[in-house]
């Protein structure tokens, strides 16, 4: 089995292939629909963001709160297309993988092909059964936007299949 | 007359969004199970693996089956005998939904304003249809529905001429353009007739319904039983990685129409259709 941890650099991202299944290992950091808003804002503003882009996996979800004795509540990933207004620049910024599920756009495919990440679906519906695969999490950035927060997660054997892969080739294109 | 308690509605909505969020119903359990022996792909069978553990995982860690515990739906059946006191029905469900969402630990997905996006919350409001029939009875169908699958539902205003093939071709887009963002394998919820408020409001009813009770119009069930079979040859299976298992089911609802109109409104549901029919 791969195991992926960041930060990952070029050479980690091109011996991925379309359809490989991974496990996570290490920091992930959440993002949503708010917080890549808040994110993409700074970058146009010059302005300090939530932690350096570079080599590392945006998870996208926007997770149940901690019951007592978790750390966290149901998590599982959210649509990533979405995100797709926003993923290029983040791309180019550094962003290595992303994390969600469903199809992505021809700009967000074009992105990665050009420097280097890669898309990974986790198990869309499953979030109690992800949840158990998260150890630790932080609340780093925008704590107002509740369950879009940006989180820092520790994960464990979280389970994902590379959806993109680098060259762009996509497990969406049915045949 | 009888007279029912703003505070028992209360009480029996906060307590069916718990079970609604956690509990996978039953027909979608069996359904997936007998995915599982059926599906080809050896990658879709991983999948629905998972979904059953999670299911399994939800109920006895008591958490939500899906981080996206949606927003509410409460459709309510009032019997013209039924005297509420102590406070409005309205918002009695949503009082419920917002201490059930509290205890829970539940996701509050709503925001107060589609542009100004603040969140409520507390997850409310919850969008509550209510019809008024004879009788004394209070029935609740409480039904949390997450946006991955609510985004792709579809509505069309079709050409009578377009018929029957019409709204079947309509069907297959919507779940095709789909894909796997509706998290299949799917359960679909077709409305066809009415106008255009009511075929939406039929598609979402029609997810109410049990996936292994067909509609009673003989015709209308061989319909769903087709669509189900044109639905899952599509080959999208779970997760919208490849396979037999599109959709678990399809449940259709219709109703009269006016001479220059076929409308039709697919709902889509995910793999975690979450429903619960309270009696009070």
């Amino acid at each position: 089995m791969i195991v992926l941890r960041a930060p990952l650099n070029g050479e980690d991202i091109k011996s991925l292939k379309t359809g490989d299944e991974v496990l996570l290992e290490g920091t992930i950091y959440a993002a949503r629909d708010a917080a890549h808003k808040n994110i993409v804002d700074a970058i146009h503003k010059g302005e300090e963001l939530p932690f350096d882009l570079k080599g590392q996996m945006i998870y996208y979800v926007g997770p149940c709160p901690a019951p007592p004795g978790r750390v966290i509540g149901s998590a599982g990933p959210t649509t990533s297309g979405r995100m797709d207004a926003y993923a290029p620049l983040l791309i180019e910024k550094g962003l290595k993988a992303m994390i969600g599920k469903g199809n992505r756009s021809q700009e967000v495919i074009a992105a990665m092909k050009k420097h280097g990440a890669v898309y990974l679906a986790a198990v869309g519906g499953a979030g109690a059964y992800l949840a158990g695969k998260i150890e630790a999490v932080e609340t780093i950035a925008y704590p107002e936007q509740g369950p879009e927060a940006v989180f820092k997660m520790t994960v464990r054997d979280f389970p994902c299949i590379v959806a993109i892969d680098c060259r762009g080739n996509n497990i969406y294109d049915l045949k | 007359m009888r007279c029912i308690q703003y505070e028992e509605i209360k009480q029996a909505v906060k307590s069916a969004v718990i079970k609604a969020n956690t509990l996978l119903p039953d027909d979608i359990l069996e359904a997936l199970e007998l995915a599982l022996e059926n599906e080809s792909s050896s990658r879709g069978k991983m999948f629905l693996k998972i979904l059953l553990e999670n299911a399994v995982i939800a109920e006895s860690e008591k958490m939500a089956l899906c981080q996206d515990t949606g927003m509410v739906s409460a459709d309510i059946d009032l019997g013209q005998e039924v005297m509420i006191t102590g406070g409005s029905l309205e918002e009695a469900v949503n009082e419920g939904v917002k201490e059930g969402y509290q205890e829970g630990f539940f996701r509050k997905s709503i925001v107060s304003d589609p542009f100004t996006r603040t969140n409520t919350g507390d997850n409310t409001p919850a969008v509550i249809h209510t019809h008024l029939d004879l009788g004394d009875h209070l029935r609740l169908t409480i039904f949390p529905k997450g946006a991955g699958s609510e985004n792709m539902g579809q509505l069309a205003m079709l050409k009578p001429s377009q018929g029957t093939e019409g709204v079947k071709e309509f069907i297959l887009k919507v779940v095709r353009e789909a894909g796997a963002n509706a998290c299949p394998p799917l359960i679909v919820g077709v409305g066809i007739g009415g106008n255009m408020e009511k075929a939406a409001y039929l598609a979402k009813k029609a997810l109410f319904r049990p996936i292994n009770v067909p509609n009673s119009s003989p015709d209308i069930a061989r319909l769903e039983e087709e669509m189900l079979a044109r639905i899952n040859a599509l080959g999208i299976g779970p997760q919208g990685m490849g396979g037999d298992t599109t959709a678990l089911g399809v449940n259709i609802i219709t109703f009269p129409t006016h001479i220059a109109c076929l409308p039709v409104a697919v709902s889509l549901g995910c793999h975690c259709t979450r429903r619960v029919t309270i009696e009070i």
